[in-house]
């Protein structure tokens, strides 16, 4: 039993993922309302964020901007000191373009909504089927 | 529907639970994710770039050519927004509405008679709503700064966090407050939909136009020390110019495309009141 509780505290962060990936992935699939599908799309990508800058971390190290200064040669620098700075660029761009994906979902949900009226998932198929 | 959803994403999140367990422990420096390519990075992008900030220099030069993809997705993203929404002024006579800024009297026309544009009348929809003294003031104090920290992000992106798609996010919430705070007609006023458009453009091209600088400098595509004859430095410095040249392309595309997007979303494509 303390083992398992020491499994689950030590790896705490991939729980916390899993638990909002597995909101997000719900709300794709089972959700009605197409914004409730979306608002689903952008808790994934929320856990995937989380997941990738928490990758990035390490026990001890600061943020990935260099000690610099004028006139002076920089200093040897250890790895160790500094979190991965990967991780970071990765999510940058995936923040921009999660933002604009969102945009263009909202776009569709508007032309769908002018042309049936409604977001209900069950609704417009009902609709479609009718033509 | 309900049922079959649930038991997908259970299995899924079973699936991803007993795959944690394999999963390096929570801030271990000796995780392979921090092991393989990111020591390079942190030891050797102050000799070979002289940006003390990594993450901007892996960014826009290690990583260069991904991030000018991820800037056309935005790029893609805001033209798609104007396709999917956009409906092209009708020419066909429609009741317009003005209000006299300095009295605050508004006049109703009948269909197709106009005033022509001047400072003392301003065109306003059916439902426009005064806005908020307090908020409209507190706005117009606000937006100068913010853009000053915009532009700071950008420029001081090498040194400090921040750059390209950071400042154009910044810049773009700005305009974007001005069209929440007053509205939508004015926002427009400030920056046409013409402007947003071609600057959405250009910085795209300001990114792809300086990678085929290097490929003209007899250097591979984004390879910035090629710019070290135009610009009379080192090649290494010429890295981190190259790097500002590029986040600022980026900037101006991400700052574009934002104002874009919330333009088409807020108005249904119709440039009307907006939210």
């Amino acid at each position: 039993m303390t083992d398992l509780i020491s499994t689950v505290v030590a790896k705490y962060n991939y729980w916390i993922y899993i638990t909002l990936m597995m909101i997000g992935l719900y709300a794709m699939i089972a959700k009605n309302n197409l914004v409730k599908k979306i608002v689903g799309m952008n808790i994934f990508q929320t856990a995937i964020i989380l997941f990738y800058v928490s990758i990035g971390v390490k026990k001890g190290a600061t943020i990935p901007i260099l000690e610099h200064a004028h006139g002076h040669e920089h200093h040897v620098v250890h790895a160790v000191d500094y979190i991965n700075p990967l991780p970071h660029v990765l999510m940058l761009t995936a923040i921009v373009v999660g933002v604009a994906t969102l945009g263009v979902a909202l776009a569709l949900a508007i032309r769908i909504y002018n042309n049936y009226n409604t977001l209900e998932e069950d609704e417009i198929l009902a609709q479609i089927r009718e033509k | 529907m309900r049922i079959i959803g649930l038991i997908i994403v259970v299995v899924t999140g079973a699936l991803l639970i007993y795959a944690a367990t394999d999963f390096p422990a929570w801030s271990d420096p000796a995780s392979p994710a921090s092991t393989y390519l990111s020591p390079y990075y942190i030891e050797k992008t102050m000799e070979e770039t002289s940006v003390p900030n990594i993450v901007t220099a892996v960014l826009a030069d290690y990583r260069g050519f991904d991030t000018m993809f991820e800037t056309t997705v935005i790029f893609s993203a805001g033209v798609v927004c104007f396709f999917l929404l956009r409906i092209p002024r009708r020419e066909e006579p429609e009741i317009r509405y003005y209000r006299h800024v300095l009295t605050g009297v508004t006049i109703q026309l009948k269909e197709g008679y106009k005033i022509p544009p001047s400072a003392d009348f301003e065109r306003i929809d059916a439902v426009w709503t005064p806005p908020d003294l307090i908020i409209k003031t507190g706005c117009r104090i606000l937006i100068p700064f913010i853009q000053l920290f915009g532009l700071y992000v950008i420029a001081h992106g090498h040194h400090s966090p921040g750059g390209g798609f950071q400042g154009g996010v910044i810049l773009g919430a700005s305009i974007i407050l001005l069209a929440i705070s007053h509205d939508l007609r004015t926002a427009v006023r400030r920056m046409s939909e013409k402007l947003i458009a071609i600057l959405c453009a250009v910085g795209v091209s300001i990114y792809a136009g300086t990678g085929a600088l290097c490929l003209l400098l007899k250097q591979n595509f984004l390879d910035y020390s090629a710019l070290a004859g135009v610009l009379h430095v080192d090649p290494i410095t010429a890295r981190s110019h190259g790097i500002l040249m590029v986040e600022i392309g980026v900037g101006i595309a991400v700052l574009a495309t934002m104002i874009w997007i919330y333009n088409n979303i807020s108005s249904a494509g119709r440039y009307r009141q907006g939210l």
